[in-house]
């Protein structure tokens, strides 16, 4: 048990070191049993921090390296990958985590943050004394992926994962595919239009054979992990027939006695209960919402092609993994907020896209004829009282985008944006100057003073002190107020709970690390990509989802997956088989054999999960978990306690 | 016993790796402070965590041992709960019969963005063991 140890103390630049002592700590561990060599390194991460480490394990035939740096989160795997590099088992790296839970966590304390940091070291390296070597366990992984959500960000990742050979289930809950982005006439930066777009994704879906798409489908159910999951599909039929004809089907609209407010266009028109897509939407089959049906029998009596006969559809699949593509709400004004909901004429900015989509010349809307336009930034984004504090990134751009299109429609038009500040980031900048060089006005406050609307009489008032002008009081009348609403998570994410997807401060999903590990979450096996993770633009969107499809390929493409060897172990000459284990085994894994003439418990490795539930209960205590052991947590506390 | 002349606990804290680890690392990340002297220890699953690490720990001199239970959202099952709640009442009957304050012992379940509330636990629970525990 004589391990020789280097140990790696990192500055992490100045986030560790400059609120502790590195040098301190390195000098408090050099003389603890085993360990042969101790240094401090700038950036533990670096390669040439990395090459060293190589070095120094094979020229001084080291047994283990133990680095305190940052989260294991982000680098646990860096390290590992250097001792396997050099030649040695990585269950001999052991990581200590003195950044997050040290250096940051008590900058206000630099004494306190050093001694702490002292004391996690040296229990790293007590439990590197006793880490074994261990091969990792390999499990048979299934070579298929299901992608949840058809917008943007679920048909490039499938379409990517297609291209790369493996086979694709598309999950997507609404009757059609194509997401919001269906929603939108004219798109910046491409200037093609939503239905451009998603015509052209979906094309190139449905001349594959690798991709099963699934629209009116949602996931009900999940078990297994990765490698493994077993996913059952609830599919809702349309109620009409494959094959229909188009004129019947349109007086059978016509005769639906069923109106309600059609969200494809954020409830500013209606729509029967029986309806058509949208050309932008796919695939281009009408569909009866079922929901709102009230089974009247008008439209059956017109179009033989209605068919009240459909049974909603159960599907089980199995994948290796899952990819998450469900996207985002636009966040909703509360009623009186900016007038919404209690002036006329306050429209959210995807209400004012499809007003610019469906009007034609001249822009009128609620009979009122529109010439001047108000946009008020930043509604339900960066909010200081409210829940969502962050920047949804894509609206200054859309808004400024959707402004100089109306004024190219319509001509005549007049725009006032009252910003925050305008975060039209990278190339975006270019339509800014656009819109600043075509004369539109800019009005900018605080979050402490946002602009107010009024109506006074006929009139809509906009008032604002601006800061740009010395905060002297402007009014504007305008015509229209257009709310520019930020993107909030969907408003049904219960998909996340079934797959138990942990969420950000901002609710949406969460990844393990913006930078490092961007579109792998806690769950194994489950990634994400688009805006369900975070408001995204569409480049943005799409550039996450290939980074996705090619992160949840690498778990099924070699149909075999190394596993943490992290089982639990059972002493087979002190069991004497009471079941308590096996009772307490959420996955089973724990069964009774025969060993000579005594029954005792046996752990199945590929069913083991390594959750150790079956540690605790044990009443002669013989379970053990690998790398988590009596000993080495013991000696972990004892170093901890400085015993 | 450290920090800037004032004294804190000495607490251990069980995290597990996947739910209540990430609510600790992102209170530092977010510079939540709580006293230096709280360590913590990360297991796969707070159901794992065994009576007797728990009794070492006091034995060694911790004032206080904290589970950052996974709670509901324990990738391993819902049983978690209530395995982890059974531990800990099975730990302070053991704590009785040695002489232990059962309320050196906590629990409380902190998701994965639970992180103000870990820095809350923390700091009461170091208020708590500096008043009445007979350190
Ligand atoms: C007003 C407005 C204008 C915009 N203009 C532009 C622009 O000009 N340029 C630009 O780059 N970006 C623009 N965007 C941003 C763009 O809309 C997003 O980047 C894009 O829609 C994100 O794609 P996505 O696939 O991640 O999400 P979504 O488009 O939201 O698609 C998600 C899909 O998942 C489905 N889904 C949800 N839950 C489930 C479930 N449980 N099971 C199965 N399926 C589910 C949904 O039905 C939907 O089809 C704009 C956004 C808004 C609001």
């Amino acid at each position: 048990m004589n391990k020789k140890l280097g140990v790696y103390i990192c500055h992490c630049g100045g986030n560790i070191s400059d609120y502790v002592d590195v040098e301190q700590v390195k000098k408090a561990i050099e003389s603890e049993e085993g360990v042969f060599l101790a240094k401090t390194t700038m950036f533990a991460c670096s390669d040439s921090s990395q090459k060293e480490m190589v070095e120094d394990i094979k020229k001084n035939e080291l047994d283990g390296i133990v680095v305190a740096s940052c989260s294991p989160k982000l680098h646990l795997l860096t390290f590992r990958a250097v001792a396997e590099r050099a030649n040695i088992n990585k269950y001999n790296y052991v990581h200590a985590n003195i950044r997050e839970q040290s250096s940051w966590a008590h900058s206000d304390d630099k004494t306190g943050a050093t001694e702490k940091a002292v004391f996690l070291v040296k229990a790293a390296i007590s439990k590197a004394r006793y880490a074994e070597s261990l091969e990792p366990i390999k499990i048979k992984s299934k070579k298929a992926v299901a992608v949840i959500g058809g917008g943007v960000a679920g048909m490039r990742a499938a379409i990517e994962l297609s291209d790369m050979g493996c086979p694709v289930t598309l999950i997507e809950r609404e009757p059609f595919v194509g997401g919001r982005v269906s929603q939108f006439d004219i798109l910046f930066t491409t200037y093609e239009t939503g239905k451009d777009l998603v015509t052209r994704l979906y094309n190139n879906l449905l001349a594959r054979n690798n991709i099963s798409v699934y629209t009116g489908a949602e996931v009900i159910e999940n078990s297994g992990s990765i490698g493994d999951f077993k996913l059952t599909i609830k599919i809702t039929p349309r109620y009409i027939m494959d094959r229909c004809n188009e004129g019947r089907l349109q007086k059978a609209i016509d005769a639906c006695p069923v109106e309600v407010p059609d969200p494809f266009n954020f409830n500013i028109t209606n729509r029967k209960a029986i309806y058509h897509n949208f050309p932008s939407e796919y695939p281009h089959k009408p569909v009866i919402d079922i929901e709102n049906c009230t089974r009247c029998g008008e439209c059956e009596k017109i179009c033989e092609s209605v068919d009240f006969s459909q049974k909603e559809e159960i599907i089980d699949i199995n994948v290796g993994s899952v990819l998450m593509a469900t996207g985002f709400d636009p966040y909703t004004p509360k009623d009186g907020e900016f007038g919404f909901n209690q002036i006329n004429n306050v429209v959210t900015l995807p209400q004012f896209k499809r007003i610019l989509a469906l009007s034609n010349e001249p822009l009128i809307y609620n009979t009122r004829a529109i010439k001047h336009i108000a946009y008020i930034y930043c509604v339900g984004s960066r909010q200081v009282e409210g829940e969502n504090k962050y920047c949804s990134r894509y609206c200054c751009t859309s808004v400024i985008h959707a402004s100089i299109m109306a004024k190219k429609k319509f001509g005549n038009i007049f725009n006032y944006h009252f910003n925050r500040g305008i975060r039209t980031y990278g190339k975006q900048e270019v339509l800014y100057n656009e819109s600043l060089k075509s004369g539109d006005v800019y009005l900018q406050s605080y979050e402490d003073d946002p602009p107010v609307v009024t109506q006074q009489g006929n009139k809509i008032v906009v008032t604002v002190n601006d800061i740009l002008t010395g905060k002297k009081q402007m009014a504007v009348e305008a015509d229209l107020v257009v709310l520019v609403t930020g993107m909030v998570p969907r408003a049904d994410n219960s998909v996340g709970s079934l797959f138990k997807l942990p969420k950000g401060r901002d609710n949406f999903f969460n990844e393990i690390h913006m930078k490092l590990r961007p579109v792998e979450t806690v769950i194994d096996g489950i990634t994400i990509s688009g805006a369900c993770q975070g408001p995204k633009n569409i480049l943005e969107s799409s550039n996450s989802a290939l980074s996705a499809a090619t992160k949840s390929f690498s778990y099924v493409s070699k149909g075999e997956l190394e596993l943490e060897p992290i089982v639990a172990e059972i002493d087979k000459n002190q069991c004497t088989w009471c079941g308590a284990c096996a009772e307490a085994c959420p996955f089973d894994a724990i069964k009774k054999i025969k060993d000579g003439d005594k029954e005792i418990a046996m752990v199945n490795n590929s069913v083991c999960k390594g959750c150790g539930m079956c540690l605790p209960v044990c009443p002669t205590d013989v379970i053990n978990l690998i790398a988590y052991s009596n000993r080495e947590i013991e000696s972990m506390i004892d170093a901890l306690a400085g015993s | 016993m450290t920090g800037k002349g004032t004294q804190s606990a000495k607490i251990l804290v069980f995290s597990t790796e996947k739910i209540s680890d990430p609510a600790i690392d992102m209170a530092g990340l977010l510079k939540l402070h709580y006293p230096p002297t709280v360590y913590t220890i990360a297991v796969p699953c707070s159901s794992s965590i065994k009576s007797a690490w728990i009794l070492h720990a006091y034995e060694k001199g911790f004032d206080g041992v904290f589970i950052a239970a996974d709670g509901s959202d324990c990738p391993y099952g819902e049983s978690c709960t209530e395995k982890t709640g059974k531990i800990v009442s099975r730990t302070h009957e053991m704590m009785k019969q040695k002489d232990i304050e059962p309320a050196r012992l906590r629990m409380a379940a902190i998701c994965s963005v639970c992180s103000e509330s870990f820095v809350k636990q923390m700091k009461s629970f170091n208020e708590y063991l500096l008043k009445n525990s007979n350190m």
